[in-house]
């Protein structure tokens, strides 16, 4: 009805108009998309930016100190008189806290996350599973205090000549922060093997213990497997626990009992300190930084490969 | 009959040795929850929050950090929900299957393993010294963006894949342009989906310590931090400070500033429950 008043004019202005508002649209949508791939690839700075600062400042510190003495001198004293650039002690250290926190993680969180999967009744599991994944949910400053002021002293009743600072106590108690992560993604795996597989082996006769451990277990055994990965690389980074309860004194030696330092451990450590930027000894931090990086990535890059390879063969 | 009777057995032990390692997780926490308790309660009082940290146990407390956290809270909130959000709604809404997307994937994958040190080394090089934003609470809260925004990402975008296909279906054959599909029907029926999962980074990146110390954020703080160039420390800065001194009277300081801590937590944690629970019934298919 309003058509038939207007007149062609105003029409024509009309469509126009209209016209106009659509390549504005068009043009918002192109901005937008834009914006919203930006945001996207921020991700990908990140890991450049990451690349980019531990490259640059390690590059200075070799000119400095060969590459041979980094990865074969059996001593770490950059901040003492008598300057030694051996990356093994920390190396080392990292290794035996890991191991520690691994050694106890692997057993529990994969005998959690069977037991989660294959026997927890249904509301005992709603309970269960969320009760155990707050372990993974508390600071980590909490857990260096827990291991130094708790742990610690629990276990020099058993272990007469532990030291203060030890390699055991921040290990178990990384370990403790490591299992839900463990359970969590082996449990994963296992409920995303096929029931009609169980179902086979119980027609079969087999218990349930066999139908865990010998079915349903192999099947999932690459989810399981990257789980373990995953976890060697949080406890390779993990920071404060080890800051706080594992000590500050870089030595060669595997004895739990022991102080010892780890690589994340001494980049705290020069980080509290006044040592200034842009010196051999506060470039330091970076080296280490960049071992420490590869590490995870190479552990990180496994993992996901082993993923995605068991993502296949269920579909 | 013998046999299969021994085999039963064998799986029961096995249960009760799985229940065991199971029980042993929940057995820690609660020791631990115990002790934290057992140490901190006693230190809790009105001046504890109101009084800056100091040499003597009896007069330290947590103004300082307690503002700081809510100052870095803040800050790495406004710069990482947006940038999450985005790079969510990209990589659900647009992205062609391609290899560009293929790398933003693994990048994000592989930096949720990146440990949070090193995202420390960055943020000195990057934003205390490379942007000239010295040891402030800015340079803090953009370190921390960083590192919660792979978190933020995974969570949005399971958000948005839970908005079934049907309703944006319904939008464009109405004929609205794609942005209008996500602005007025997707995003509303994601929110809480995101916000939850906004509210879960965040609870990640307020117990970090690591890259904060890296950065340089300072163990005594004597003032209250008023703008975000201000110098700040943080609630886990000030505990790990307090744990590594010898006196006991700082230890029960650091027991009660984890106390009040993991009560912060628990109230981020409880309200993410709460939003999804209460929001999500309103839509429903």
């Amino acid at each position: 009805m309003g058509l038939t008043t207007r007149s062609v004019a105003e029409i024509y202005a009309a469509r126009l108009q209209r016209g106009m508002a659509a390549r504005w649209r068009e043009w918002g949508e192109l901005a937008i998309q834009a914006l919203l791939f930006f945001a996207a690839m921020v991700s990908v700075f990140t890991t450049l930016g990451i690349v980019a600062v531990l490259v640059v400042e390690a590059i200075p510190f070799f000119q400095q100190v060969s590459l041979v003495e980094f990865l074969t001198d059996p001593q770490w004293t950059p901040l003492f008189a008598q300057k030694h650039f051996g990356i093994l002690p920390l190396v080392a250290g990292t290794f035996l806290t890991s191991a520690v926190a691994l050694a106890l993680a692997i057993p529990v969180g994969l005998l959690s996350a069977i037991y989660l999967s294959e026997y927890a009744p249904a509301r005992v599991r709603a309970i269960l599973k969320p009760a155990l994944e707050v372990l993974a949910g508390i600071p980590t400053v909490v857990y260096g205090y827990f291991a130094l002021l708790f742990v610690t002293p629990l276990l020099k009743r058993i272990i007469p000549d532990l030291e203060t600072f030890n390699a055991l106590s921040a290990g178990l108690t990384m370990g403790v922060m490591i299992i839900p992560l463990i359970s969590s993604l082996s449990e994963d795996a296992l409920y995303a093997v096929p029931s009609s597989l169980r179902e086979a082996a119980y027609a079969l006769g087999a218990t349930r213990l066999e139908v865990a451990l010998r079915v349903v277990l192999p099947a999932a055994l690459s989810g399981i497997v990257a789980s373990f990965i995953l976890a060697a690389s949080r406890a390779i980074g993990e920071t404060m626990i080890v800051a706080i309860a594992a000590g500050q004194r870089p030595i060669l030696t595997l004895d739990p009992r022991k102080a010892i330092e780890t690589m994340t451990a001494y980049i705290v450590q020069v980080s509290l300190g006044d040592t200034p930027h842009g010196t051999l000894e506060f470039r330091t931090i970076f080296a280490v930084g960049l071992v420490l990086f590869l590490f995870t990535l190479v552990l990180n890059l496994l993992a996901m490969r082993i993923i995605e390879r068991y993502r296949e063969v269920y579909r | 009959m013998e046999r299969r009777r021994r085999r039963e057995l064998l799986g029961r032990i096995f249960e009760g040795i799985a229940l065991a390692a199971i029980l042993f997780g929940l057995l820690v926490l609660f020791l631990l929850l115990l002790d934290v308790a057992r140490r901190g309660l006693g230190v809790l009082s009105w001046s504890f929050f109101t009084s800056y940290p100091s040499r003597f146990p009896e007069q330290a407390g947590i103004r300082s950090a307690l503002l700081g956290t809510l100052w870095v809270m803040a800050l790495t909130a406004l710069f990482s929900v947006p940038l999450g959000v985005a790079a969510a709604i990209y990589l659900e809404e647009y992205a062609p299957r391609n290899r560009v997307t293929r790398l933003i994937e693994l990048n994000i994958n592989n930096l949720a393993g990146v440990p949070s040190i090193i995202y420390g080394l960055l943020g000195l090089e990057l934003f205390v010294r490379g942007m000239r934003l010295e040891r402030s609470i800015l340079a803090g809260a953009l370190t921390l963006s960083l590192l919660i925004l792979p978190i933020l990402i995974t969570a949005s975008r399971e958000a948005l894949r839970a908005v079934p296909m049907g309703l944006r279906e319904a939008a464009f054959a109405l004929g609205a342009t794609r942005w209008q599909v996500i602005r007025h029907q997707v995003l509303p029926v994601a929110f809480p989906g995101i916000l939850t999962g906004m509210i879960l980074a965040l609870s990640r990146a307020i117990g970090e310590t690591a890259p904060l110390i890296t950065i340089g954020a300072l163990t005594f703080v004597a003032f209250d931090p008023k703008s975000p160039f201000d110098k700040f420390t943080v609630l886990p800065i000030q505990i790990f400070n307090w744990v590594s001194r010898p006196q006991a009277g700082f230890h029960a300081r650091a027991a009660g500033a984890i106390l009040v801590l993991l009560a912060v937590l628990l109230a981020m944690n409880s309200l993410a429950i709460y939003l999804r629970n209460r929001l999500q019934r309103r839509h429903q298919w």
